[in-house]
């Protein structure tokens, strides 16, 4: 992984971002829904409010890294959600084959046959916007990928030699597939994961951006979503949270494409 | 920043045009924003505000009011009050035709009465203390009421009691009446064609009563769904005219800016549209008079005006409009003072408990609002929880009780007891409406004022009745009085005399005319 330039630079951009989240409200108290200034300061005249203030006189900057803990947590969360839903489904239709699945497929193909973002908002919308209602629709439109590959892999796996062994020596399905199979599958998995992450980023922000964000959390996809009518007044005001997005989605991509390049046993042996 | 140019241009328009006694030039074309498309134009079956903005100028009523709500004629040309203030007669004025030729008589008023009071709710209560009405001839229209009813000359406009060609739909069902669809009043412009989606053009009555009137020739109410469209739409000169609420807030001091615009609030008298927060008075912390009292000093309510609204309205004193009738302003008083509310809350014993908001979801300006508001209050210890929901979402939780604070505007109708006593007596609590009392504040001797102030004479024994119930209000809190509210109207400065009277741009254009 450290040997992919492009790998290097996402870890940095991730870890840059997670110090951000952690640590930048330790940093700058100031809550972002605080008016603390006249509203519409540009960007770099005060060192209080160093990226200016919005429509309300409220810190940008506090938004940004109050957003960061938003953004990056309904990432990883939702994802890890999608995976805890995903693999399981994956792994037994994989494995048990026939009329399971059969019917896991049908299933999961009902997901993929709605448009991912649109079901994500409806169900937000039924669901009242909260932090939660978010992080669990998105998992539920993220988890049909990850099912699908996850049987791909399993199908492979399951008629190799190692795993007939073990079916051989009488150990139990759930043993054979955690201990044999789901192992040997995570390195795509995981590859899948990190751009899963991107997306659900880009997914809550989209949401918010609509006025469908947690009302009591300020994210970046909200901010965007609220300085868009201005824009004309007051670029600062998106144009700050919009690039904060791009760098982030971009920093989980190039992580994905340093874990694939790393963990893709043909192609790092074709030397890049 | 923009605000002392926006007051300026609200000088210069507002308040000189009208006194310039410049000649009106007759014709041209005028282009106004409708915002949204109206789901009809006979106005005696919808009434939502689009269809008030286009069908009052095809429709009209008794009378019009002038900025102060002082009663002015309209078809009426005089009236008088018997001594028992119970019969009020109305002399129509002569020589009057609907757009088909066809005169306007006293049966009209008569038949209009009788329909409305089965087709527009608001009508209904209105006429509710009338027992007749009666024609003695065809200029004379009578009404007896059961009771002295100090309102009464209120009701007479155009958006409240449009009169119908009694010709024309007498007999008929009234909602498959082909004349729903182009819709013949007496007013001083005729309904031509209607291009839905895009736009609906009024005609020049050339009979029109009043000689020389109206100026212009032709109305295009343009269709435009998007609000960063219409903006644009007034930039390139595609429209003249933005009635207020067109245009998002925040787009209004650029558009003031532009060369050759005017800016007025003048226009709203009549509805004197009043923000407030409806406090649950049932439950939890907010029953405690002295938590209410607290929110009142807590919130920034300058700022909100200031900010949000572009400096645009006014602060509340309490629940009447200062346009109201029997308006008020020696009440309690509640600055912006975080440390008094933070020694009220502790007063009343409040140690966190979560209090649920509920914002309104009319747009950006609302949002931001909402959001400010928990700030100054979380600012002063109290535990907010913002509810996110849509518009009917929200009405919903209202109607259920299911709120502590909601946000809401509602018009008050020129006379409280039009528009302001139903918010506060115990008789208007009733679960699932959004309007009225829906705070849950209960106390007999405001029941009691109103129900008094209501039917008392002469005026001045109404005022002292009013003035007390206002001060009762405001010391006990039962909704936290924001702002009252005034949507700007922005115009080329070309348009001339385009609202005269308290009802503004729903009131018809009889009067407005193009410098060219």
């Amino acid at each position: 992984m450290l040997r992919s330039p492009s790998g290097v630079i996402g870890l940095i951009i991730l870890l840059l971002a997670i110090a951000l989240a952690v640590f930048g409200p330790m940093l700058f108290p100031n809550s972002p829904w605080r008016m603390v200034q006249r509203p519409f300061l540009p960007p770099f005249t005060l060192s209080t409010v160093p990226l200016g203030t919005d429509a309300l006189g409220r810190d940008v900057f506090a938004g940004m890294i109050f957003g960061a803990r938003v953004s990056l947590l309904v990432g990883l969360v939702s994802t890890l959600v999608a995976l805890v839903v995903g693999l399981p489904i994956g792994a037994m239709a994989g494995y048990f084959g026939g009329k399971v699945d059969d019917a896991l497929m049908r299933f999961t193909e009902f997901f993929q046959t709605i448009p991912s973002f649109a079901l994500a908002i409806v169900l937000v919308a039924i669901l009242q916007p909260s932090i939660y209602s978010i992080v669990a629709s998105i998992a539920l439109v993220s988890w049909p990928p990850v099912a699908r590959l996850v049987r791909g892999e399993v199908l492979s796996l399951r008629t190799r030699e190692y795993v007939q062994a073990a079916v051989v020596t009488g150990q139990s399905n759930t043993w054979i597939i955690l201990r044999e199979i789901l192992p040997n599958t995570l390195s795509p998995v995981i590859v899948l994961a990190s751009l899963m992450v991107a997306t659900a980023i880009l997914l809550e922000s989209s949401l918010s951006f609509l006025g469908l964000g947690d009302p009591n959390l300020i994210s970046w996809g909200y901010m965007v979503g609220a300085g868009r009518t201005v824009i004309r007044q007051a670029w600062w005001i998106t144009v700050f949270p919009g690039v904060a997005i791009l760098i982030s989605v971009l920093g989980l991509n190039l992580i994905g494409e340093g874990l694939n390049d790393a963990l893709n046993p043909r192609l790092s042996r074709e030397g890049r | 920043m923009s605000k002392r140019v926006l007051l300026g241009l609200l000088l210069a328009c507002g308040l000189t045009a009208p006194a310039l006694a410049q000649e009106p030039k007759t014709g041209g074309a005028i282009n106004v924003v409708i915002q949204p498309e109206p789901p009809g134009l006979m106005m005696a079956m919808v009434q939502n505000g689009p269809v008030q903005m286009v069908a009052g100028n095809i429709f009209e009523g008794l009378l019009r009011y002038s900025p102060k709500l002082e009663p002015q004629p309209e078809l009426a040309e005089s009236w008088s009050v018997s001594e028992d203030a119970k019969t009020y007669t109305f002399k129509l004025r002569k020589g009057v035709t609907w757009h088909d030729g066809k005169p306007f008589t006293a049966a009209d008023v008569l038949f209009s009465v009788e329909m409305l009071k089965q087709t527009h709710a608001r009508a209904r209560n209105n006429l509710a203390q009338v027992d007749k009405v009666e024609a003695p001839d065809d200029t004379t229209v009578v009404f007896t009421l059961k009771q002295p009813f100090g309102p009464f000359l209120g009701i007479f406009e155009v958006g409240s009691m449009p009169m119908v060609p009694k010709h024309l739909y007498e007999g008929t069902d009234w909602k498959t009446n082909p004349y729903n669809n182009a819709p013949v009043g007496t007013g001083p412009f005729m309904f031509k064609e209607w291009q839905k989606g895009s736009f609906i053009r009024l005609v020049k009555n050339p009979n029109y009563y009043e000689k020389g009137k109206p100026y212009l020739d032709d109305i295009y109410w343009q269709i435009i769904p998007d609000a960063a469209a219409r903006s644009v739409a007034y930039e390139t000169g595609k429209v003249d005219v933005l009635p207020g609420g067109s245009v998002e807030n925040f787009d209004v001091p650029r558009l003031s800016k532009l060369k050759d615009t005017c800016v007025t609030g003048a226009g709203w008298e009549f509805f004197s549209p009043l923000a407030w927060l409806w406090l649950n008075n049932r439950q939890g912390p907010l029953a405690d008079k002295r938590v209410r009292q607290a929110i009142m000093y807590a919130i920034d309510r300058e700022f909100a005006k200031d900010v949000i609204w572009n400096g645009l309205g006014k602060v509340a004193t309490g629940p009447s409009a200062s346009t109201i009738k029997y308006y008020t302003d020696d009440v309690p008083k509640y600055p912006y003072d975080p440390a008094k509310a933070k020694a009220l809350l502790k007063e009343a014993g409040y140690k966190g408990e979560k209090i649920r908001l509920l914002p309104l979801a009319y747009g950006e300006t609302w949002q931001r609002w909402g959001e400010a508001v928990k700030q100054n209050l979380q600012d002063v210890g109290m535990n907010i929880e913002t509810i996110a929901t849509d518009v009917a979402g929200g009405n919903q939780k209202i109607g259920d009780w299911d709120y502590d604070i909601a946000f809401t505007y509602l018009y008050q109708y020129g006379d409280p007891a039009l528009g302001v006593g139903r918010n506060y007596v115990s008789s208007a609590i009733a679960k699932g409406q959004v309007f009225n009392n829906v705070e849950g504040y209960s106390n007999p001797e405001i029941d009691k004022l109103f129900a008094d102030g209501a039917v008392a004479t002469p005026d001045s024994k109404r005022k002292e009745i009013y003035e007390k119930a206002q001060k009762i209000l405001v010391e006990d809190v039962p909704v936290a009085w924001m702002l009252e509210l005034q949507f700007p109207t922005i115009m080329r400065c070309k348009v001339k005399n385009l609202i005269t009277t308290g009802i503004g741009v729903n009131d018809g254009f009889k009067d407005a005319w193009l410098d060219k």
